[in-house]
């Protein structure tokens, strides 16, 4: 009989410690399927971020570098400097990314550093149990924010592919999401494209999922997924926002 | 025929990583130490390596994390504000047990402070400016040459134990121009760095570099690894160097530049007859305890100099532990200890009837 579906070689073949209902397991499975499909496991570095993907290294069953909070792109840049024919990925959070490692990702990108990064949107701190990220949705309910996140006191969400995609050092920004089966399989071919890119050495290439986080919204996960329909495209339109190949 | 070249302390710097075989060097403006990067800038191209100049101090010491997990020798330089930065990325390294070399040209503080030369970050060097109970190898050099000599073995050690080894140096050493040679000492037989993140070509398991241990006992275990190596370190690499100490009555304790002033000192009093020695520690961590303490039984007293209020200091008590009398001067905002000074101290010294 002819096999259909399997774990990709990509991922360790362990449980993870992400939360019902959570999205990161299917992004995770997107790169490793991508891996995969490229032929690439051998050869690619993984960077870990600070926050919920924190335990990245020990999933992707790639060579490994958990980073300090938002420094991944930093880090990608020396791994990547050394050995110019590895292939070489963050995956990191809207904390991690948004905020603190604002600069670091600002700048890997305006370097044209030939890495790619997963960046994996879900309006929240997750691993820290909720708070508000430079992502929340105004008016939305955290830890921090428990009148709603207010433009007066905190500002306005960043769109960081829209910032991004304004430097000619990127060379792929598209902003996809894992609310539904038809958003995967859009977002699996944008990682792949993304991969794609850094393979022919075309710059800096990223690919933002939004994605949900059940446990600290206060939803169930199908709840979750409407909730991310409803109220994070609107605010986190989906698309193609820079392609150099075209 | 020697190498004999005329050289900046900061060229020279610059010169043995690359003569140790440093490709990677990532770097942010700061003076006094500018002339590393701009060296850097020049030369890497010519050896195929990379010389980048980063955002902030801060990712320049995370591409170094990223340099040495995938198994370069890499580099990083600053001085005091630029290296208060990078204490996260140097708690990390040393974590992750990465091997790298960190240079820091101390001007004054505290805060923006001035550009002028100092001595102190002593105590954020050998204390651990970054969280968690860690370490990293100190040396200071006190000459052109042994900015060479000291950058060039610290390349070595860092690789030997998997630990990130400081340059501590001062404005002074850094802008002094000096006859050095260019030597390549006989390299050490070092382990192969299979742990390093190179790609697993499908043939072994996936290398993790990480610091994160969130179950007690083996972070616990893990510490107490890292206490281990620390403790190797400092019965094998302590370093210092001795000037008259046999039958003195008084010795300075100087490291860095203040050292010179202090052997000035030594000179004049020699020839005035006067017994004092001078005791000059290279590895600022491990510190050299042990021959500090046996000096102590000897003399009448110690005289400490810095360019800081008093950090060597607290060391070179904990060492002499109460056995003779200890002297402090010290100079800061970049101002220079005079030998008439540290004369004057070393004649208090003197004046002790007997030792404690």
């Amino acid at each position: 009989m002819k096999k259909v579906f399997q774990q990709p070689e990509s991922l360790v073949d362990i449980s993870t410690h992400y939360c019902p209902g959570c999205t990161h397991g299917i992004i995770h499975r997107l790169v490793a399927e991508t891996m995969d499909e490229l032929g690439i496991e051998g050869t690619t570095i993984g960077i870990a971020p600070v926050g919920c993907a924190v335990f990245a290294y020990n999933y992707f069953n790639c060579d490994m570098i958990e980073a300090a909070h938002g420094r991944a792109p930093a880090v990608a840049t020396g791994v990547k400097r050394v050995n110019p024919d590895n292939i070489v990925f963050t995956y990191q959070g809207d904390g991690d990314l948004a905020a603190i490692g604002t600069a670091e990702i600002v700048h890997a990108a305006a370097r044209g550093e030939k890495i790619t990064t997963i960046f994996v949107n879900n309006a929240i701190y997750g691993m820290t149990n909720g708070q508000m990220a430079p992502t929340t949705l105004v008016g939305q309910v955290t830890e921090t924010t428990p009148y709603g996140r207010s433009i007066e006191n905190n500002g306005y969400p960043i769109r960081v592919c829209e910032m991004i995609a304004t430097l000619e050092g990127a060379a792929y920004v598209e902003r996809v999401s894992a609310h539904n089966v038809r958003s995967v399989i859009k977002a699996k071919k944008a990682i792949r494209k993304a991969f794609e890119v850094q393979i022919e050495g075309k710059g800096f290439s990223m690919v933002e999922a939004l994605s949900t986080c059940p446990s600290n919204w206060g939803m169930s996960p199908v709840d979750s997924l409407k909730w991310l329909e409803e109220n994070m495209m609107p605010q986190f339109p989906l698309g193609v926002f820079k392609d150099i190949t075209k | 025929m020697s190498n004999k070249v005329l050289m900046k302390g900061n060229e020279a710097i610059a010169e043995a990583a690359l003569q140790a075989g440093c490709r990677h060097y990532f770097g942010y403006p700061i003076t006094p130490q500018t002339e590393i990067a701009a060296y850097m800038a020049g030369k890497m191209p010519e050896v195929g390596g990379i010389f980048l100049q980063a955002e902030s101090e801060i990712s320049a010491i995370n591409m170094v994390y990223g340099a040495a997990s995938a198994g370069s020798r890499s580099m990083t330089s600053s001085s005091s504000p630029g290296i208060s930065l990078k204490q996260e990325g140097l708690s990390y390294i040393a974590g992750c047990e990465l091997p790298c070399v960190i240079v820091n040209v101390m001007r004054g503080g505290p805060g923006l402070g001035g550009i002028l030369p100092s001595q102190s970050d002593y105590f954020q060097s050998v204390k651990g400016g970054g969280h968690g109970d860690y370490r990293m190898i100190v040396l200071a050099p006190s000459s052109v040459q042994e900015m060479y000599d000291l950058t060039y073995e610290a390349f070595e050690l860092a690789d030997l134990y998997r630990i990130a080894v400081m340059i501590l140096a001062d404005g002074h050493l850094g802008q002094v121009m000096e006859p050095m040679e260019i030597r390549v000492p006989e390299s050490r037989q070092l382990e192969p760095k299979d742990w390093a993140v190179t790609g697993t070509r499908c043939k072994r398991p996936h290398n993790i570099i990480n610091s994160l241990l969130i179950v007690g006992e083996e972070l616990e275990r893990h510490n107490n690894k890292l206490q281990k190596k620390y403790a190797e370190i400092s019965t094998n690499e302590v370093r210092y160097e001795l000037t008259n100490c046999e039958g003195a009555d008084v010795i300075i304790a100087a490291y860095g530049s203040v050292a010179r002033i202090a052997k000035e000192v030594v000179r004049e009093c020699s020839e005035k007859g006067i017994k004092v020695g001078l005791f000059r520690p290279i590895t600022l961590w491990p510190f050299p305890s042990e021959v500090l303490r046996q000096l102590a039984e000897k003399v009448k007293g110690l005289v400490v100099v810095e360019m800081s209020a008093g950090q060597m200091l607290e060391d070179v008590k904990l060492s002499v532990d109460g056995k003779c009398a200890v002297y402090f001067h010290g100079r800061t905002g970049g101002m220079v200890p005079l030998k008439n000074d540290i004369t004057e101290l070393v004649e208090e010294a003197l004046k002790q009837r007997s030792k404690i």
